[in-house]
């Protein structure tokens, strides 16, 4: 059996799960350290009598805990960036782009050192280890704690940064040393922004994951821990201590993927509910479609794939005015309790709504029941206009897609949406990210330019398949279950050189 | 009339100047950040109009050429174009006075700025395409018969290639861009040289100016919550030609170039039609229901939906949701000599007619004057 644990901002669930069904499950106010609370959720579902802290296979968590400390700029290490490229690259050192205040919390070094790579392999600079140590002599003087490691077309080559790694090493024994080819893709910018802001969180990283696992020791868990990634699948606690920056994005994606396995939809529409606002998401072959566009993170540039996600202000404590014609994106929050006339308050809310409707039974119906028809109405007549909005938004292509509905407000959509083939709520719809930790695969992902000097594009694409999977395998993928789930050939524009951008992911489910 | 560069304007001119890639041209965004670290270091670059330059001055087109996907990741060192530039001026025995963008559309709309701020000189407000393409042949400046050679290309290892006699900009083509290969897939170049007489004549006027108001307009229209779509239309003229979703995008890739084709599901208004765009970096045709709705040389620009964003041919993928834009070339594209150069036969569609968008590219701008008469 696997345990699932979300923690979020307000809540930490936490779910039993044996295979693909729910046994139990909790939902506890996150605390002030985290780790309470997660210890409150984990005790709760090992409470459940038919279970022992031994016939726990393995423990998932999904975490905003990182994202949270860079937003804040909160307990971020005195970090360098260390760029491997000239005499290239100098038209934009590290942190350029950077909010002045995040790069005076991490106190701001920026070196460019001779190095890195062409597109095709070629070396730019041979790596000068002279100059790498009398770098981290004075990365040393500054007291740095992290470094950051960034080579020009790492993702084409790791060599040069795996070697400075060595030296730097030699030099500042107890730095962290964070390496960019673990991290990004092709965009070297974007990559290096990932890469310091993974460097800036290596001791809280250390020290959270450190605190995750004795909380498990403590309730007699002996199975191993993993996180969840931005992407959805799972990260050994070990590697997640190194590469923390890779949770950022985990909590959309994490409920995508719970009610991706809560519904067995590969091909759906998610919509998340809450008091506030909806949530909307694809999920394509069962994983969320990612967005296009740079993704910003406290501000900074960065090329994660984060999931598509939209949101309107429609949620079960929406504000319902002018006599039905406007819902939300006012709220009354968590104030719901208090205010909505179903509770005893005086604000009409959707929530109020959907139950003089008959869609919910929340609350006492009877203090909805004086509700004017024609208001009830209009009301869910707007509610249903903006959900089908979002939903044809959402869609990719004409034809009705299924639409799964999750989260606290999914009693507001009635049993049909326009333009959906089915509307879908499973149960346990409360604790989807949870699930969706507990569920998660593992998965092996390249970005890589290959030269098709005497290959022909299928042996490109064999060879780029090759290593998909074999990179999942070292995640801990079962080889059995690999499978490649994104193609992505892009042909290099400008250049008759021949050469085909891959990137190719393959995922697979954990071994064990 | 001149105006300076300032953080300000800068950010104006790369989001303007993105737009106006019509889906290709590299990304601004590198540029910027290149001539906002000199801005902070002190520099100055003013921006004169063409009417303002003396006959007698030397200009001389500065940028960079290659992958725009080298460029992403190997970003330049950020002096390959002025080494360029004084291989060309030891060639000629003479200084420049003067630069201009070769392109406005995309990330050559800055560069120009990058080197004038590193020389001291001024940029010219103007450009050789008032957009994007894929070709040095496909510029004003050859087009109008501007001489292509002396031409210099330079790399990050200031390693130099002047190029003193070529027949002609297919072949400065050709050549350039088997060193640029030889580069590490992109370089700085300088070429055409020119005298202020030839660039008053050859090059789109005040493209600058309008790649800085487009810009101006759509922060105005974002930050004030209104249609940043119109904004832009408000300034550069044209039309919305559809709003819609992405369904599809193929791929393929031909003699060195990322030609392919999008196809759009209407939303809105257009519900029901459907929209294909064929590009070759830029975007090329687009057909509304099978019918031509714009074609080049008129620039076909896919932006964001909500936010005017624009979206390039390498970025463009399933489910974004966009608004195609239709701006009519600027007229100096439209004559039957550039036609025949940049018209849609040039790019493969020898059976569609130039069939002109209405309104003038600029809108009120005086960038839209007549176009200019052969030499």
């Amino acid at each position: 059996m696997r345990i699932g644990i979300d923690v979020g901002g307000t809540n930490t669930d936490a779910v039993l799960m044996d295979g693909r069904d729910v046994v139990t499950w909790s939902k506890r106010p996150t605390t002030g350290n985290v780790i309470d609370g997660i210890t409150a959720a984990l005790r709760h579902v090992l409470d459940h009598p038919d279970v022992s802290p031994r016939d726990i296979d393995a423990v998932m968590i999904g975490t905003t805990h990182f994202t949270n400390a860079v937003v804040q700029r909160r307990g971020l290490d005195r970090t360098a960036v260390i760029r491997l490229g000239l005499p290239a690259t100098q038209s934009i050192p590290p942190l350029t782009d950077w909010p002045d205040e995040l790069r005076r919390a991490i106190g701001g070094q920026a070196l460019m050192l001779h190095g890195g790579y062409q597109y095709d392999g070629r070396v730019i600079t041979p790596l000068d280890p002279q100059e790498i140590r009398s770098a981290a002599r004075r990365l040393a003087a500054e007291d740095v704690a992290s470094v950051a490691i960034v080579s020009v077309f790492s993702p084409v080559s790791p060599d040069h940064e795996v070697a400075a790694a060595e030296i730097l090493a030699g030099e500042l024994p107890n730095a962290a040393i964070t390496l960019s080819h673990q991290i990004g893709r092709l965009g070297l910018l974007e990559r290096e922004n990932a890469a310091a802001l993974n460097a800036c969180l290596a001791s809280l990283a250390r020290q959270t994951i450190g605190a995750y696992g004795r909380a498990l020791e403590e309730l007699g868990i002996v199975a191993p821990l993993y996180l969840s990634q931005n992407d959805g699948t799972l990260m050994t606690a070990a590697f997640a201590a190194r590469y923390p920056v890779l949770t950022f994005a985990s909590g959309p994606t994490n409920s995508m993927r719970g009610a991706a396995v809560l519904s067995g939809g590969a091909d759906a529409i998610v919509l998340d509910i809450g008091g506030t606002t909806t949530d909307g998401g694809a999920l394509v072959r069962g994983f969320p479609r990612e967005a296009s566009f740079e993704v910003q993170v406290g501000g900074v540039r960065t090329n994660f794939r984060m999931p598509d996600v939209a949101s309107v202000g429609l949620g079960g404590g929406s504000i319902v005015e002018y006599g039905g014609q406007v819902v939300g994106p006012v709220s009354v929050g968590y104030r719901i309790t208090d205010e909505a006339l179903v509770f005893g308050g005086r604000t009409v809310t959707a929530t109020d709504v959907a139950v003089a409707a008959g869609r919910a039974q929340i609350g006492r119906l009877a203090l909805a029941m004086d509700l004017p028809a024609d208001l009830v109405d209009r009301a869910l007549r707007v509610i249903d206009e903006r959900v089908a909005a979002l939903v044809d938004s959402l869609k990719t292509s004409p034809s009705p897609a299924p639409v799964i509905v999750v989260g606290g407000g999914n009693v507001l959509v009635g049993d049909s949406i326009e333009g959906a083939s089915e509307v879908i709520r499973p149960a346990h719809a409360a604790v989807a990210n949870a699930i969706g930790a507990a569920i998660a695969q593992v998965s092996g992902e390249i970005d890589r330019i290959f030269s098709m000097e005497g290959r022909t594009r299928e042996g490109v694409l064999e060879a780029a398949r090759a290593e998909a999977v074999a990179l999942a395998g070292e995640a801990g993928a079962d080889p059995a279950t690999v499978e490649i789930v994104e193609v992505d050939e892009i042909p290099l524009a400008y250049l008759p050189s021949n050469a085909l951008r891959v990137r190719m992911k393959s995922v697979g489910e954990l071994k064990g | 009339m001149v105006w300076y560069v300032d953080q300000d304007k800068l950010e104006n001119v790369a989001i303007g100047a993105g737009i106006l890639g019509t889906g290709g041209g590299g990304n601004p965004y590198y540029g910027k950040l290149h001539v906002k670290r000199l801005l902070d270091e002190g520099a100055r670059v003013a921006v004169v109009e063409p009417d303002a330059v003396p006959d007698d001055a030397l200009v001389v087109s500065v940028g960079a050429m290659g992958a725009p996907t080298v460029g992403i990741e190997r970003i330049s060192r950020g002096d390959e174009s002025l080494v360029a530039l004084r291989a060309l001026e030891e060639h000629l025995g003479r200084r420049a006075t003067h630069l201009i963008p070769g392109e406005i559309g995309g990330g050559n709309s800055t560069r120009p700025m990058a080197v004038g701020a590193m020389a001291g000189l001024p940029v010219i407000d103007g450009d050789g395409m008032g957009r994007a393409f894929p070709e040095l042949q496909m510029d004003t400046f050859a087009i109008y018969g501007v001489s292509v050679t002396p031409a210099a290309l330079a790399d990050i290892y200031h390693n130099t290639v002047v190029f003193p006699h070529l027949a002609d900009a297919v072949t400065l083509e050709r050549y350039a861009r088997a060193v640029t290969v030889q580069m590490g897939g992109a370089a700085g170049y300088a070429f055409p040289a020119m005298s202020g007489a030839e660039a008053r004549r050859t090059a789109v006027p005040m493209t600058l100016t309008l790649a800085e108001r487009i810009g101006a307009t759509v922060r105005d229209a974002r930050w004030a919550h209104r249609d940043p779509i119109a904004a832009v239309l408000a300034v550069a003229g044209g039309q919305v030609l559809f709003r819609g979703k992405v369904i599809d995008v193929v791929r393929r890739m031909a003699a060195g170039f990322a030609r392919g084709s999008l196809t759009l599901d209407g939303l809105a208004a257009d519900r029901g039609a459907r929209m294909t765009v064929d590009f070759q970096n830029e975007n090329l045709i687009a057909h509304r229901d099978g019918a031509v709705a714009a074609v080049v040389p008129d620039l076909i620009c896919l932006v964001d939906a909500e936010t005017a964003a624009p979206i390039t041919t390498e970025v463009v993928r399933y489910g974004l949701r966009v608004a195609v834009l239709g701006i009519p070339a600027p007229a100096m594209l439209k004559t039957e000599r550039a036609l025949a150069v940049i018209g849609p036969a040039a790019f493969g569609y020898p059976d569609v007619p130039f069939t002109p968008l209405s309104g003038d590219y600029g809108g009120d701008m005086p960038a839209a004057r007549p176009a200019a008469t052969t030499a």
